[in-house]
């Protein structure tokens, strides 16, 4: 949803092969990387990405493995868009919104078959390494997904 | 506190397990105006205890019932990330959040102006992203930080420590062995500026006296405390000011 004023200005900028926050075209944003922050975590990162900021943590744990798929290990994805990020979020239960965001990045992750879920049975029927992946957002501007 | 498997001994040759003398403060660093799309937010790392707060407001209040015609309501919510203990923690509020959110608050609220902001909210929004011990005083520390970042008008910053008992002998600043196996844990909070102690709980055993010794210590740390905070917030409105 753009107002058709900020529409013309921003085209004028395009047809300069400019934006309005000084980027080319084809510029990224800066991006800072830093991992494993958190002691407490199994695994975790830190992402910058211009002014949107996010904060991962990943935790192990040992639990039953779903009947469906007995020898597989257990991805859990989760997304907090905590109050604390915009004026925008509000405190409660995750809304549609982070909802999304958490099946996006677990489908990114599961059809990427970035984790071999299949080499994390410790016992089949019984014992599999279940993966919490806690999704935080810190700051936020655009595309939260992408990064 | 008196859980069972702690270390034999927590003091050796005068120090702590950590290294540090009794009433050494952990290595302490805070940063204001960290979260852009806050009014106020600050950073703050206190070993290896790590928090993020961050200020809205004051702002329209909601539900509007809520609004007092005569001063600002303080609303303040403490979270830890789930992977910010060594066992996940469920997400969302728990009866151990809800206490801390209402202590930090009510430790807060002496500090602010409220009267000059009637018929708004400020909010106050705490994340723990690591826990290692002192949270409920780190977020504190923190949150003072960020209210003077958003332009809160304030009649002085509230600092806040812990103060504990091991080996028989009063602590500054536990770190979780200390505090989880420790015989005494005694966080407050304290306005330098106007010598006010506006957070003392207790959790363990201490003598009256010990107690008193203990407060005059924490109130000694918190001193120090204040110089890092308004280090913190000279720093980023330095650089304000340069832009």
């Amino acid at each position: 949803m753009t107002m058709t004023l900020i529409k013309s200005y921003l085209d004028s900028l395009l047809k300069k092969k400019k934006r309005e926050d000084g980027r080319g075209l084809y510029d990224y944003r800066e991006l800072k990387i830093d991992v494993n922050p958190i002691d407490k975590a199994n695994g975790s990162a830190r992402v910058k990405l211009g002014d949107t900021a996010v904060l991962v943590g990943v935790k192990l744990d040992v639990g039953e493995p779903f009947p469906d798929s007995p020898n597989d290990g257990i991805l859990i994805t989760n997304a907090e868009l905590a109050p604390l990020a915009s004026a925008e979020f509000e405190p409660g239960p995750p809304r549609e919104d982070a909802i999304e965001l958490a099946r996006v990045i677990d489908r990114g992750i599961r059809e990427s078959k970035a984790i071999a879920l299949d080499k994390m049975c410790i016992k089949p029927k019984e014992k599999v390494w279940i993966v919490f992946v806690w999704h935080h957002t810190i700051n936020t501007r655009i595309g939260i997904v992408r990064e | 506190m008196g859980g069972v498997g702690g270390p034999e001994k927590f003091i050796v040759n005068g120090k702590r397990l950590d290294g540090r003398k009794l009433d050494e403060l952990r290595p302490l660093m805070i940063k204001a105006g960290v979260i852009p799309n806050a009014d106020g937010s600050a950073y703050l790392k206190m070993g290896s205890t790590e928090v993020l707060v961050s200020v809205y407001g004051p702002r329209e209040v909601f539900p509007k019932h809520l609004t007092d015609p005569n001063k600002a309501i303080l609303g303040c919510l403490y979270d830890m990330v789930s992977f910010s203990t060594s066992d996940r923690n469920r997400p969302g509020p728990s009866r151990r959040s809800t206490e801390i959110s209402k202590v930090i608050r009510e430790s807060l609220l002496p500090a602010i102006f409220l009267e000059k902001y009637p018929r708004t909210k400020i909010d106050v929004y705490i994340e723990i992203i690591n826990a290692n011990a002192g949270t409920r005083c780190a977020a504190t520390t923190a949150a003072s930080v960020a209210l003077a970042d958003a332009g809160i008008e304030m009649k002085g910053l509230v600092s806040s420590v812990a103060v504990g008992k091991i080996d028989g002998k009063l602590a500054l600043d536990l770190f979780d062995a200390e505090d989880n196996f420790g015989q005494a844990d005694v966080p407050l909070a304290y306005i330098s500026r106007t010598d006010e102690l506006t957070l003392l709980q207790m959790d363990g055993d201490l003598t009256s006296d010990e107690l008193k010794k203990a407060i005059e210590m924490g109130k000694k740390a918190c001193v120090r405390i204040a110089e890092t905070q308004k280090a913190a917030i000279t720093e980023r409105f330095g650089k304000e000011a340069k832009k």
